[in-house]
């Protein structure tokens, strides 16, 4: 079944003073994540991320289209109990203590009272809260937030979770955290729909992608897919420090680490090099393809959009 | 009452503790025992009445200032502070939310009220030195004073609803202004003529009969609210509450919370 369907979602803001100069946030969206996926919706600021979310959850209305949430209609309120949402930049009751937070959420999640007091201390323990859950939250720091906030968005054992940018405001170990958590939520089967710009999370993390920019789906497609392009390029990698004279003159890249040598090198020349090795009796550790990455991907289609624009202009 | 409207409602009244809003009725009892040690001691037998008029007064003004100032940003202020996304992305009605805070508001002002009533009755004991049976009208003036605070967190809550909190004090601090000489109003529009008479009339009906609700001076003289006054009085208060918290749905259900 299909966690997630949006048709053709679209959001079109009046801006000015009389409101009548429309503004297109987000052009017609068509998309549809598998249940039990991990979705990352990737975009440089001021794509568009931010915006479907907030249509996702209802915050704002869609000038067109619909979404379809686990096979119900989004607007259905059972629909709302089975997901979760983490906003961007969370901003909580600083009043509140942490425990007291989840509490409520929990009450408004209709969590049952017996099951909320064990999900909460679960919790907690989860997002390593446990210790501070008596201090009010106005005394958090942004790191703290952001895991009170992906706590609140889990408490009720949502079937699909909403990130908007949750690795926003961690350090590296909080970061590795929220990684290793969106992970386990996959292992009990739960669906995410992520947004970042932080290339290199979605690349560790994502089953899919999709790529918006100025309202637009750029690109669709599993990380391999997206970056299983071969450039016609070889990295190589052997043991040692030195560079055989027959490589040298390949004018091949090269990088010297402590003892080991890399070179990228044209798939034609792949033989010679490994011939050459041979000869010089060192140790070959690697050869694969060069493969582009995330971010190749990324930018060369931002790029394209850019360039597809000015000519249309 | 909706389970999830009773949990907004506590939040609101939560925060109000918190947020030390009941830290007024430092100030209120201070005014109050100032007051009735110094009518003690220049006024000769009308010290009841002084401590009637200016404890109710009183009770009346704080809590419209404290209505007034929490109101306007109940909904404001958690659209700024995005608070409302993760309440609404959750199996909460927009409508149940604005509900709960209204009873959240109004829960904390009966609260307030109920404290300042302990102060009231205790600046009374201590100037006259016993209770009598005239003094349960003061129980009267505080039921049309929380009718009105009613008629004020509505109104605070439907500006808040769609208008930044600056101009959401403005406008209810105005309607309060302006209600509370209602009457003359109705009685200026009974004297002109022409377009005037119809806008004075229109304008004398739609903002809130605040002067109806003010029987301070009467209970402070010891003469009895008639019963119709306090039916009229109820039923208007919660029509009007009903009506702009309405208003205030209505308005919400559409918004975008960009």
């Amino acid at each position: 079944m299909l966690a997630i369907e949006i048709l053709g979602l679209e959001k079109t803001y009046k801006v000015g003073f009389w409101r009548k100069r429309p503004k297109p946030a987000l052009r017609p969206l068509h998309l549809q994540v598998e249940e039990g996926e991990i979705f990352g919706f990737l975009g440089p600021n001021g794509a568009g991320k931010t915006t479907t979310l907030k249509l996702l959850m209802g915050l704002v209305f869609p000038s067109a289209g619909s979404a379809r949430f686990l096979g119900k209609a989004w607007t259905d309120p059972t629909v709302k109990a089975q997901t979760g949402f983490l906003p961007e930049q969370p901003y909580f009751y600083d009043y509140l203590t942490a425990h007291e937070l989840l509490e409520y959420y929990g009450q408004l999640s209709g969590v049952p009272a017996k099951q909320r007091k064990q999900r909460i201390e679960q919790i907690l323990q989860q997002v390593g809260l446990h210790d501070v859950q008596g201090v009010q939250l106005r005394k958090f720091s942004k790191g703290m937030l952001q895991r009170v906030g992906i706590g609140q968005a889990i408490l009720h054992d949502p079937k699909l979770v909403f990130f908007d940018e949750p690795m926003s405001g961690l350090d590296p170990i909080g970061r590795r955290e929220v990684r290793d958590l969106m992970d386990q939520l996959k292992q009990e089967g739960k669906t995410v729909f992520f947004s970042t710009h932080i290339l290199s999370d979605a690349e560790a993390l994502c089953d899919r992608v999709a790529i918006i920019h100025k309202g637009e789906l750029r690109g669709l497609g599993a990380i391999e897919d997206l970056t299983s392009t071969v450039r016609g390029k070889v990295e190589v990698i052997w043991q040692g420090t030195q560079m055989p004279p027959s490589i040298k003159a390949l004018g091949a890249e090269c990088h010297v680490a402590a003892d080991t040598v890399r070179v990228i090198i044209d798939e034609n020349q792949q033989d010679a090099v490994i011939d050459a090795l041979r000869r010089e009796r060192l140790r070959l550790i690697s050869l694969t393809p060069v493969r582009t990455s995330l971010e190749t991907y990324f930018v060369e289609k931002l790029r394209h959009a850019e360039t597809t624009a000015a000519t249309t202009v | 009452m909706k389970t999830s409207i009773a949990h907004i409602a506590y939040n609101t009244f939560r925060e109000a503790v918190r947020d030390r809003v009941l830290y007024n009725l430092i100030a209120f009892a201070l005014l109050l025992s100032g007051a009735a040690i110094l009518v003690g001691q220049i006024s000769i037998e009308i010290e009841k009445l002084v401590v009637i008029n200016l404890g109710l007064t009183a009770v009346s003004l704080f809590g419209v200032v404290i209505a007034i100032f929490i109101g306007i940003g109940l909904v404001s202020k958690e659209i700024e502070k995005r608070t409302l996304y993760t309440v609404l992305s959750r199996p909460v009605r927009r409508w149940e939310f604005i509900v709960g805070k209204f009873l959240g508001l109004a829960g904390t002002l009966v609260v307030n009220t109920f404290f300042m009533a302990i102060g009231v009755f205790a600046a009374l004991f201590y100037v006259s030195h016993k209770f009598v049976h005239a003094d349960g009208l003061v129980f009267m003036a505080l039921y049309f004073i929380i009718l009105e605070f009613l008629i004020i967190c509505s109104l605070a809550l439907l500006f808040s609803s769609f208008s930044s909190p600056l101009l959401s004090a403005v406008f209810a601090f105005s309607l309060f202004v302006i209600g509370s000489f209602a009457e003359d109003l109705r009685g200026f529009a009974a004297m002109a003529h022409g377009i005037t008479r119809w806008l004075a009339t229109g304008a004398a009906y739609l903002v809130p009969n605040f002067s109806a609700f003010n029987v301070i001076t009467s209970i402070a003289h010891e003469q009895p609210v008639a019963g119709q006054l306090i039916l009229q009085n109820t039923v208007y208060a919660l029509f009007y509450a009903a009506t702009a918290l309405s208003g205030a749905v209505l308005i919400f259900e559409y918004r975008d919370l960009k």
